[in-house]
């Protein structure tokens, strides 16, 4: 990643919610620019946004109540504009200019 | 990808899958259904009578104040006619609590309900903070969990309260039913998928804490969808974890529960519904109420463990309480059934009433327990509803369980005591708990 960051990251906001916030610098909402391809060229979609994620933003050790298995823990919900992500591809989404993506843990105390 | 129409009002964009049956749904038709279907579970089950008053046990998370919303919703809409007031337990672990505290304030306002607050200081001596300082963390919550089941009970006495509803989803009797399946504990499988638990109650004072009803109106509400729905029409809730049990999910039940989801969305209702059918095949169930108004294990014994949350959904915590009552149904099963041949029933009829997939999972456990593996366990024996001689909670045992942890943390106290009578007097005005140890 180097030069005109502009037209190689893709503005975007991420919010965690549920207590995973408490993972993310007990931050709700966190403004991004992500790139726009992957390692592999592709566009950047959520799977590659987790993985990204955990390299970047997620300090807390306890990155297995995040992901598990390289996907996103089963529990935590993932909202793509208000959408459940199932109805977009799941984590196949390719991620557009401001997206909403929200992570939220379903697995925290009620 | 396209935008999906919603499947009921075919105009507006669909933002919700509902895990039961893959149906898509905007916003507005999600909320509209989810709230009808608790409606229909109210109605078809009885829960509430007309000039009923109702504590909801409220923690300030997602499940209770999503009951609490929805609750306040439909008594307005159907005309139930009951007074609904919030019910919190403080636990006294600082710092854990006092933001779900702010939030069940706030929802009290924003419900326009009446909040009373209870710590189990207040009701047993001791907060959570001094029961850790004494035993570790290890095991401290099965203190917590037996502790807050009273707790509901003996605060909605104080308030006039006959009825205490709580947040328990479709998520969490599920985890129990693999639980109870887990460990062969038939008769415990019938109380904790019934709806309504009421206490007889054993003793004939009026103001006993024994004979309270309680009962889950979200018992068929997939926790998916409750969190939805708390998005959604942007409720106010708090989310944490217990301090005290740290990464609790792991290896757990609702570990399993998640994964089963994630496969099969429906398996949840699918292992709800065949604990109902297996429950009621149990010896001594009593169907005609789901095995709510005379079952062999009293209420006060059901495990709802769980630090934290008033559902008791923490994992840990209910391994843990688990372990007790394995414990503690070892030494009362002397007289017990054979559990072998309580499961050859089960497994005798009426399994494959349903979608067949419930099934897998459950069928797994239920036949390697008619194999050999449950056969050494016996069945918890019949057990004899009587008082708790300390305190008089129903209890099965001559000392309920919550007096029973009690003996043994006020018994590593006396220490305390003596320094503080002896040779500490400038030390009595703090309280005596923190008085230095020899
Ligand atoms: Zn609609
Ligand atoms: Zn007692």
């Amino acid at each position: 990643m180097s030069g005109t960051k502009d037209d190689k990251a893709i503005p975007i906001t991420v919010e965690f919610s549920g207590g995973l916030e408490m993972l993310f610098s007990n931050q709700r909402k966190h403004q991004l620019s992500i790139p726009t391809k992957d390692e592999a060229g592709s566009p950047s979609n959520i799977a590659y946004l987790v993985k990204y994620l955990c390299e970047n933003v997620l300090k807390d050790p306890r990155k297995d109540l995040f992901i598990l298995d390289g996907s996103v823990r089963p529990g935590i919900l993932v909202l793509v504009n208000d959408a459940d992500w199932e109805l977009e591809g799941e984590d196949k989404y390719e991620i557009q200019r401001n997206d909403n993506i929200l992570f939220v843990s379903t697995l925290h105390g009620g | 990808m396209p935008p999906t129409p919603c499947a009921i009002c075919r105009t507006n964009r669909a933002l919700i899958l509902r895990p039961k049956d893959h149906s898509k749904l905007c916003k507005e038709c999600f909320i509209n259904v989810f709230e009808t279907e608790i409606h229909h579970t109210v109605t078809t089950n009885n829960l509430f009578n007309r000039g009923e008053k109702i504590a909801i046990g409220a923690s300030g998370g997602k499940d209770s104040t999503v009951l609490a919303s929805v609750l306040k919703t439909l008594n307005e809409r159907y005309d139930y006619g009951v007074e609904l007031i919030l019910l919190s337990i403080d636990e006294g672990i600082k710092g854990y609590r006092d933001d779900s505290l702010e939030t069940v304030k706030r929802n009290a306002k924003q419900y326009d309900m009446p909040l009373t607050i209870l710590g189990y200081d207040e009701l047993y001596g001791w907060t959570m903070d001094q029961v850790v300082e004494q035993v570790g963390k290890k095991g401290n919550c099965t203190y917590c969990g037996v502790f807050r089941r009273q707790a509901l009970d003996r605060g909605a006495v104080r308030l006039g309260v006959k009825h205490v509803v709580t947040g328990h989803n479709a998520d969490d009797v599920a985890e129990t039913v693999l639980m109870n399946l887990l460990r062969g504990d038939l008769p415990r499988l019938s109380r904790t998928t019934s709806i309504v638990t009421s206490t007889p109650s054993a003793s004939n004072d009026p103001n006993s804490h024994t004979n309270i009803k309680r009962s889950k109106p979200l018992k068929y509400a997939y926790e998916k969808e409750i969190v939805l729905y708390a998005h959604h029409k942007n409720l106010d809730y708090f989310s944490t974890e217990c301090i005290y049990s740290p990464e609790a999910f792991r290896g757990s039940a609702r570990a399993l529960i998640k994964n089963l989801e994630r496969v099969r969305p429906s398996a949840i209702l699918d292992v709800v519904r065949s604990g109902e059918d297996m429950a009621k095949l149990v010896p001594g169930a009593d169907e005609s109420c789901g095995g709510a108004c005379s079952s062999q294990v009293p209420a006060a014994e059901e495990e709802e463990g769980g630090c934290g949350s008033s559902n008791g959904r923490n994992a840990g915590g209910k391994m843990a309480s688990m372990e007790a009552h394995l414990a503690q149904n070892e030494v009362a099963a002397e007289n017990g059934l054979e559990i072998e041949i309580t499961m050859n029933g089960v497994n005798g009829q009426r399994h494959n009433r349903q979608d067949g997939g419930t099934a897998s999972v459950v069928n797994g456990k239920k036949g390697r327990a008619k194999g050999q593996a449950f056969t050494p366990r016996k069945a918890p024996k019949q057990q004899v509803m009587g008082q708790c001689k300390r305190c008089g909670y129903l209890s099965s045992q001559e000392i309920c369980k919550a007096c029973v942890l009690l003996e043994s943390l006020n018994k590593n106290r006396p220490k305390n005591h003596i320094e503080v009578s002896s040779h500490m007097q400038e030390e009595t005005n703090g309280e005596v708990h923190n008085v230095t140890r020899g």
